[in-house]
């Protein structure tokens, strides 16, 4: 039975005061909390078993590599790739992103190509590819969505031409939170003969990943999103497309043989992993996502409609207050503006009544901007977030709100 | 007014609702900026609120004014104007800001949160001293 009351006894950060206030903590869309069981693996790693991965044949060294290596077959697990060599550990889906437009777009999209993203997406997944365009003459589109934030399947289609050689974009905005159908844009995509990138960061933590059933080429998430340690993100491939690419960086462990004056590359994923990887952040992700497996994603899904909704309608009653992303499909995630008060003046305020919120343009500048603001106030949910996070979030807003106005 | 008697008068509001509401009538008498003085070169970087800053030259001393768009900033604004007026560059690029905002109670708004920009806005000003003391 899913009961997100007991879940919150698990994260050990939400049953505790934050400058002497109840931790509403409403930010998950920036970086999601951590379970006990997450703390206590990383601790417990550098506690007790901790060498370097792939090196040593010793014991320590083995236990941790083994480690490594099994948290990479949980990902696999968790996002159904076909094998665990489709799976590549980076530093975040920032980095997983720049991988695969620095060796996969730099070889293959060209001179005159279009590179086709929404016109909703994080700067990650909007800046890499207008700098890979401009570097190779390559030409960035964008596709447009509804009025209400809504993904308009003609829009989309509107944009492909012959020329489209890659499809980016975000399967959960997060901004709009606005939920876009992955196995389909894939499948128009292909259809056109392009690939396509999935910048599944937002919808990782809210919905069920299943690479093959997407039929994406690529997909990448963050681990600190999905309750995860921070400094290690996923990048899945499909094994075809990851063993045509170059590698994105040199050194140790990403080689074969190294000679004075040439270097055979391994293959992947060790080829995109040079250096040190962040060993106990991995293997740290890998429990996070076993945690988040033990839940039904059905349930996961069924808690978060029923408090967005919940949300919508408080936040709401506030008057003034205008909700950007009104989608039928979306996920918990609610960017607002109450009569264009400042939500710097409005974030000090909810700091002081432990409401943690974002504000700014999120990494989605353009967005904003078209939206008609510089700066918006973002709430977020996540799995441990329950009714009372938004009815002090909407209390405080009201107080506020009369205080700034 | 001096910076002594802000000191003096933050010390008297002991909830956040009173320094909110103090700073934000500090903020209310600071002149707003005409649209063509909000320029890119005077806008300082951070994503939350935008603040500009202009800074004018008169022989050895260093004169201010500044402006955002939110009101609880334009208040700390105030504040940092008030720490800056009347003073050389050597005052300015020499003031430990952070040490009266931590008089002021204020300190949280000046720690190194890039977003915030309230940081960078000390260190842009002291940067406009720090290239005067280089000539």
């Amino acid at each position: 039975m899913f009961d997100a009351y007991e879940i919150r006894k698990d994260f050990p950060i939400l049953n505790k005061l934050v400058d002497g206030k109840r931790n509403t903590y409403l930010d998950t869309a920036a970086s999601a909390q951590k379970p006990l069981e997450v703390i206590e693996c990383v601790t417990s790693l550098y506690m007790n078993e901790y060498a370097n991965v792939h090196r040593g044949s010793y014991w320590l060294s083995d236990r941790v590599t083994e480690k490594y290596e099994n948290a990479r077959k949980i990902v696999q697990q968790f996002v159904n790739a076909k094998t665990s060599d489709e799976i590549v550990f980076v530093r975040n889906a920032t980095e997983g992103i720049n991988l695969v437009a620095s060796t996969y777009g730099l070889k293959n999209i060209k001179k005159d190509d279009e590179i086709l993203i929404s016109r909703a997406e994080h700067h990650a997944n909007l800046v890499t590819w207008q700098q890979l365009a401009i570097k190779n003459g390559a030409k960035l589109k964008y596709f447009d969505l509804d009025e209400d934030g809504g993904f308009n399947l003609d829009k989309f289609v509107s944009k492909l031409t012959p020329k489209t050689k890659f499809v980016a974009f975000t399967a959960m905005s997060n901004v709009l939170g606005t939920i876009f159908p992955i196995k389909k844009i894939c499948e128009l995509a292909h259809k056109n003969g392009a690939k396509v990138l999935v910048d599944a960061c937002q919808y990782a933590v809210h919905k069920k990943i299943n690479v093959q059933e997407f039929d994406a080429d690529f997909l990448v998430f963050s681990s600190h999103k999905v309750y995860g340690p921070t400094g290690v993100g996923v990048l899945y491939g499909k094994y075809d497309l990851l063993c045509d690419m170059p590698p994105y960086q040199y050194g140790g462990d990403m080689i074969e043989h190294v000679y004075y004056d040439k270097t055979i590359f391994t293959t992947p994923p060790a080829r995109f992993e040079a250096g040190t990887p962040a060993i106990v952040q991995a293997i740290g992700l890998g429990k996070a996502l076993e945690y988040l497996m033990k839940f039904d994603f059905n349930d996961i899904e069924k808690h978060e409609r029923e408090l967005t909704s919940y949300a919508t309608r408080k936040l709401l009653e506030i008057d003034g207050l205008k909700i950007l992303g009104t989608a039928k499909d979306k996920g918990g995630v609610f960017a607002f503006d109450i009569n264009g008060i400042h939500p710097q003046d409005l974030a000090f305020i909810l700091g002081k009544e432990g409401v943690g919120v974002r504000t700014g343009h999120f990494c989605a500048e353009p967005l904003v901007n078209m939206l008609g603001y510089t700066s918006l106030t973002r709430a977020s949910l996540g799995i441990y977030s329950v009714k009372e996070d938004i009815d002090i979030l909407v209390e405080t807003l009201k107080k506020a709100k009369n205080f700034l106005s | 007014m001096s910076i002594d008697t802000l000191i003096d008068d933050f010390s008297f509001l002991e909830s956040w609702e009173d320094r909110y509401k103090y700073l934000i009538e500090l903020g209310s008498k600071l002149p707003h900026f005409d649209e063509e003085k909000k320029k890119e070169e005077w806008k300082i970087s951070g994503c939350q609120s935008q603040v500009w800053i202009i800074p004018h030259f008169d022989n050895d001393m260093l004169y201010f004014e500044g402006d955002s768009d939110a009101i609880i900033v334009r208040g700390i604004i105030a504040v940092v104007l008030e720490i800056f007026k009347d003073k050389s560059v050597q005052e300015i690029f020499d003031i430990d800001v952070e040490e009266i905002f931590d008089k002021l109670g204020l300190r949280e708004h000046i720690t190194p949160n890039r977003r915030s920009g309230m940081l960078s806005m000390v260190d842009k000003m002291k940067y406009y001293a720090s290239q005067k003391l280089k000539e």
